[in-house]
């Protein structure tokens, strides 16, 4: 079964090129049966094999299938290769079964779009190229994908090439994160020169016995990854792409900008999660990266009108937890909040896709409202993933990963009381700022006409996305619960526990009160402002001061200002200014000298003959006086 | 004999196609065509037969060789050898004068018979520069590709031909002279300690030079080759000469004389003077860095198309200058790959910018703008030549760049740095392309017709090639080990002719390297690897 490994992410690939080459002459339902049908086929194909691989786990639980020497110089010989180990069997099931959805959801969604093949195309380019990434056995091939699924990122938000703004937003996008990659580059130089290797795996093995914890190369090394991470990841200082990112489709934005393609950084930071452990510092960075961006890009989301890019900055601040995890060691906790993130905010994606649909393009909440009984599957689905964003205890899968990640910030030995608490206050703006979204889209009264409700193949995808949003938190549930944790144990053959103190169930089950408490306490507080109208929330940006705080919220806290006048203004002066290539102007100078002196020397030959005796006795008296008096 | 054919080829295509080109022009451009396919089957079949590996026991490193006395009593003879540097080069060579006589098809339509010969002139010219092994005739091949250059700029180019032909031809003339005198001045050096008159380049190899006087000789072949590169701040013929030439000469001017330069270092700076090309090299490739950064920033700055795409070429050759100077074998193989993709992927934008300009008479991209709409398969090909040459992994450029910029590494950190900066730089001025021609608003209604199946042929292949090179490189890989092994070592077997006449200056050339210095960690697998 393992040796069908190589076809997930080949199957993809052969119908992008297929739709690319002829998809433009083929009748729609053909393009879409190839589009949704080959990542089907290939989320099938990746649940028999993760199947298998549950069942009976390969030797030392992972397999490795070697395609070809991709580049062979000396001892620098990236294969294309696949690895399979626990890390990547949740990383591709989640891309295949989650891409499956939004490619069916899309089959609907785009079908009055023009370039209806072209977007299939992409989004398949796209699948195989966020397979490669995670299934990846070297960080080169790891770094083909990486860079591949950043093209697509820039061709799918510039999807609508006709509006320069998306243009705009699209190299935005591949500009900034290729500005993480650079670094990333850099740090896979790094590793090879010191190592002498690539692959992954060798990697891992050879940075704990060569380097020393605390060392220099492995602190560089750490930090260049880190890098990239936050670049992919829309962390801070690189999270400025992902917010004009929206000007994609919405099953852009859910599949790309929320699934799969921006938690590929967090996939990095833990598939070499040796580097870090071994880089204290900058282990203790990324959770404060982590920490900063979630209550950062937070505030923003409490301040947007545009309902995609408040999901946006949800995306952000939900990667920042994750980042969080990573920081304090806990890898799984990550990774099961990258799990439940997928479920619940490609959910949200595609039912805000749903509504901007129904309503003429409409992306702001505030001319939504009352959509609560007109859309009734939109509206429990959306609520079911609001309630997981949001971490409502129990019920929602969102629930269990971000109370891990809450309790490994306080109990684990590289977390600490201040991580615990920065990130508890985003759990609470996050109840506020995900129900102030729920509530004023779909309570109140209709603002907006509604010509066209979802059909079949949208409603699907949010149903079954809905039910995993909600029981797939079930797969690891915390001590105080029974601790029935398969998804944990799962992934411990890939990754190493947390190194956390042990504190008690006492203690657990206190600060699962407090999370939930947050949670409730931040939509409790929506209700009172958006539902209520308690207080009337108009109130909130009036006044100067306030009015300045809100913009700087609502600016994303003025980074694009600052890059434009840092990096972007500087950058255009000097092409601007160095045009015509100031080096040119020496040659220039050059022949413009000799054409002066040319012009002088002419002038001296004039065909009068006094002026050329002339010349001929100052010549002579000058030789003369030269022969005399040297 | 073979290797003389490969010359002859195109030099009797030539005169073949100016003759019958006065009968029928199209009977010219069918004689061209021929003429470069047989050149590149030749090429192709000597490829297939010759794996590179074996070679290097077997005649001194060269595949194959070919030698006539010329002028005996200067030593100076008829001398071509091929290795896997020079076959490489010769395959390029041959592809893209298919490719350059594809690309002129429709768009000369004056003195058509005198434009294939300058044009299969040029393709000789180049081809004998990536053969000759004998310095004088190096020398006059370096001219002779040169003169027809000059023609086909000055008489089929653009607004401002005439001006930017004399700039090319005093540029690559005042260098080429440089070169020449520091060709002499190791002839008569090599005079003095031997006795002998000679310009065989593996007899010159090794000839012992004080150190002051190798430097300034190195310098002569150095300035020739980094102006044919060209690196910052001798570049400023290239915008104009590309920006003027036809077509099929920009081409050529990026896929292939770009290429002497960067063959010119490593066939004779690196072996001829290993210890003044190590002295310079962290110059070298500080030159290349700021080129990288220099010529990205230019591009971006441009309105005219043709001139964006020209100044990249000096972005992207700083990436060949750096790894030739960064003296370690995975460095070498990344500018030999970028050497190779950076002549497909430059040239087939190029081509593409020929096509646009035939049909709407601008190349200013603020009079573009939307050309998607009405030509998706011209905006895919370009969107895929933009990512190529902003290194999108999986295409050929990125295993040339990545090489270059991970061999450059091991020995300077800094400037790899600098270098790899100028990948996000790249991304700019690529999207930047992209944005300005095909993507956005129409802005004058322009009714053009797609790809013909001859140009979407000719990008076809192109394309082919690239995705080949980038996922499964090995062959150009082998092809090139040998020889870069061998100039990594900076030890030159001797040849059979040598065998005969012992040079007293190889032993000693053999016992210090000073290239060594340069040695990355993982020297000796190199030999593991080729067994």
């Amino acid at each position: 079964m393992y040796s069908l490994l190589w076809l997930v992410p080949t199957i993809p690939l052969v119908s992008f090129f297929l739709l690319m080459l002829v998809g433009a002459r083929l009748p729609k339902k053909t393009i879409a049966a190839f589009g949704a049908g080959s990542v089907g086929i290939s989320a099938l194909l990746a649940l028999v094999i993760s199947f298998t691989f549950m069942t009976s786990p390969p030797p030392q639980h992972a397999y490795t299938q070697v395609l070809w020497t991709w580049i062979g110089v000396g001892n620098f010989s990236p294969d294309i290769a696949f690895h399979l180990d626990a890390l990547s069997v949740v990383m591709m099931l989640v891309v295949t079964v989650v891409g499956f959805l939004i490619h069916l959801y899309s089959i609907e969604f785009m079908r009055e779009e023009e370039g209806y093949s072209r977007f299939f195309a992409y989004m398949n380019l796209f699948v195989s190229m966020m397979l490669v990434l995670v299934l990846g056995s070297n960080l080169v091939l790891l770094y083909l994908g990486w860079e591949g699924v950043g093209l697509c990122s820039y061709l799918l938000i510039g999807f609508w090439y006709k509006d320069p703004a998306n243009g705009r937003a699209a190299r935005k996008a591949f500009v900034v994160t290729r500005v993480g990659d650079a670094a990333m580059a850099l740090g896979l130089f790094l590793l090879f020169t010191q190592l002498g290797t690539l692959n992954i795996q060798a990697i891992l093995e050879k940075a704990s016995l060569q380097w020393a914890t605390g060392s220099t190369y492995a602190t560089a090394a750490a930090a260049l990854l880190l890098g990239g991470a936050v670049g992919k990841s829309a962390q801070l200082p690189l999270q400025t792409w992902l917010p004009d990112a929206m000007a994609g489709p919405s099953p852009v934005s859910a599949l790309i900008h929320a699934a799969t393609m921006v938690t590929a950084g967090v996939y990095l930071i833990a598939r070499t999660n040796i580097l870090f452990t071994l880089a204290p510092p900058v282990q203790l960075l990324v959770a404060v990266v982590g920490a900063a961006t979630l209550l950062i890009s937070g505030f923003s989301a409490l301040t947007q009108r545009d309902i995609k890019r408040v999901l946006a900055y949800s995306t952000i601040s939900q990667i920042g937890y994750m980042f969080l995890a990573l920081g304090v060691g806990a890898y799984t906790a990550a990774i099961f909040h990258f799990m439940t993130h997928a479920f619940f905010k490609a959910l949200l994606f595609l039912g805000a896709g749903a509504i901007i649909m129904s309503m003429h393009h409409e992306h702001d909440m505030f001319k939504m409202g009352g959509l609560k009984d007109k859309m009734p599957v939109t509206f429990w689905t959306f609520l079911a993933g609001s309630a997981a964003l949001a971490a409502v205890p129990l019920i929602s899968a969102g629930f269990y990963s971000k109370d891990m990640i809450l309790w490994y910030a306080w109990s684990s030995k590289s977390g600490g009381a201040v991580l615990w608490l920065v990130a508890l206050i985003g759990a609470f703006i996050t109840g506020l700022y995900t129900f102030r979204m729920v509530f004023i889209t779909f309570w109140g009264e209709t603002k907006g006409h509604i010509d066209k409700l979802p059909g079949k193949t949208i409603k699907i995808p949010l149903i079954v996305l809905g039910a995993l949003a909600i029981i797939g938190g079930f797969v690891d549930m915390p001590h105080t619960l029974g601790h029935f944790a398969p998804f944990s144990e799962f992934l411990h053959s890939a990754l190493p526990e947390v190194n956390a103190f042990e504190l008690g169930l006492g203690t657990e089950v206190l600060f699962q009160l407090i999370a939930a408490a947050a949670a409730l306490g931040g939509i409790y507080l929506a209700y009172q402002l958006y539902l209520k109208k308690a207080i009337h929330s108009r109130e909130v940006s009036r006044g100067a001061v306030r009015g300045a705080v809100y913009r700087f919220f609502f600016s994303g806290w003025g980074f694009d200002w600052l890059y434009d006048w840092i990096f972007v203004k500087p950058f255009l002066w000097i092409a601007r200014v160095n045009k015509g290539d100031v080096v040119d102007a020496i040659y220039t100078g050059i022949a413009a000298v000799s054409r002066g002196l040319h012009n002088l020397v002419r002038r001296s030959q004039d065909g009068k003959v006094r002026v050329y005796a002339a010349g001929i006795a100052l010549g002579a008296i000058i030789t003369i006086a030269i022969a005399v008096f040297l | 004999m073979i290797l003389l054919w490969l010359i002859l080829i195109p030099i009797i295509g030539g005169v073949l196609a100016w003759i019958f080109g006065k009968v029928n022009p199209l009977l010219s451009r069918w004689i061209s065509l021929i003429a470069m396919i047989l050149d590149l089957i030749l090429a192709v079949v000597i490829w297939i037969q010759h794996p590179a590996q074996i070679a290097l026991e077997n005649q001194g490193g060269w595949l194959l060789q070919f030698q006539a006395p010329w002028i005996p009593q200067y030593g100076i003879g008829f001398y071509f050898g091929l290795d896997g540097i020079s076959l490489l080069m010769v395959l390029l060579t041959a592809f893209l004068g298919v490719v350059s006589v594809l690309a002129s098809w429709s768009d000369i339509r004056e003195r058509v018979g005198f434009f294939h010969f300058n044009l299969l002139w040029i393709l000789a010219g180049v081809t004998g520069v990536f053969l000759a092994l004998d310095l004088f005739l190096f020398y006059f091949f370096w001219e002779m590709m040169l003169i027809p250059m000059y023609f086909l700029i000055a008489i089929w180019g653009s607004a401002n031909r005439i001006y930017s032909a004399i700039k090319f031809f005093i540029f690559t003339q005042a260098s080429g002279l440089l070169m020449l005198v520091a060709i002499l001045g190791l002839y008569f050096t090599h005079f003095q300690n031997t006795g002998v008159y000679t310009f065989n380049y593996t007899e010159l190899i090794g000839t012992s030079i004080p150190s002051h006087l190798a430097m300034w000789l190195m310098l002569g072949f150095f300035i020739a080759f980094v102006v044919k590169l060209p690196a910052v701040p001798v570049h400023t013929w290239l915008p104009d000469a590309h920006t003027d030439a036809p077509t099929a000469g920009s081409v050529i001017l990026a896929g292939l004389l770009l290429k002497t330069g960067a063959y010119g270092l490593f066939r004779f700076v690196l072996p001829l003077f290993p210890n003044a090309a190590a002295q310079i090299a962290p110059f070298a490739m500080i030159l290349g860095a700021v080129g990288i950064i220099y010529g990205a920033v230019l591009a971006f700055a441009q309105n005219d198309l043709k001139r964006l795409i020209a100044y990249t070429s000096v972005s992207h050759l700083g990436f060949v200058l750096i790894g030739i100077f960064a003296f370690n074998e995975l460095a070498f193989q990344g500018a030999i790959m970028t050497m190779i993709c950076h002549g497909l992927s430059t040239g087939g934008l190029f081509i593409l910018v020929g096509i646009i300009y035939d049909k709407i008479h601008t190349r200013d991209m603020d009079r573009m703008g939307g050309l998607w709409e009405s030509v998706p398969r011209m905006g895919a090909v370009a969107m895929f030549l933009a990512m190529a040459s902003l290194g999108l992994p999986g295409l050929g450029n990125f295993v040339g760049e990545f090489l270059a910029l991970i061999g450059a590494f091991q020995v300077n950190i800094p400037v790899t740095a600098v270098a790899v900066v100028g990948l996000v730089f790249a991304t700019v001025y690529s999207l930047w392309i992209i944005q300005r021609t095909f993507h956005g608003e129409q802005r004058e209604s322009w009714e053009l017709p797609d790809l013909s199946i001859r140009n979407l042929a000719v990008m076809a292949s192109m394309i082919i090639i690239l995705i080949w090179l980038g996922l499964f490189p090995k062959p150009v890989l082998d092809t090139a080990r040998p020889a870069l092994q061998k100039i990594e070592r900076g030890i030159i077997p001797i040849s059979q002719v040598e065998d005969q006449t012992p040079n007293p200056g190889m032993s000693r050339n053999l016992s210090d390297n000073p290239l060594h210095i340069a040695e990355p960690v993982n020297h000796n697998s190199a030999e593991q690897e080729g067994t």
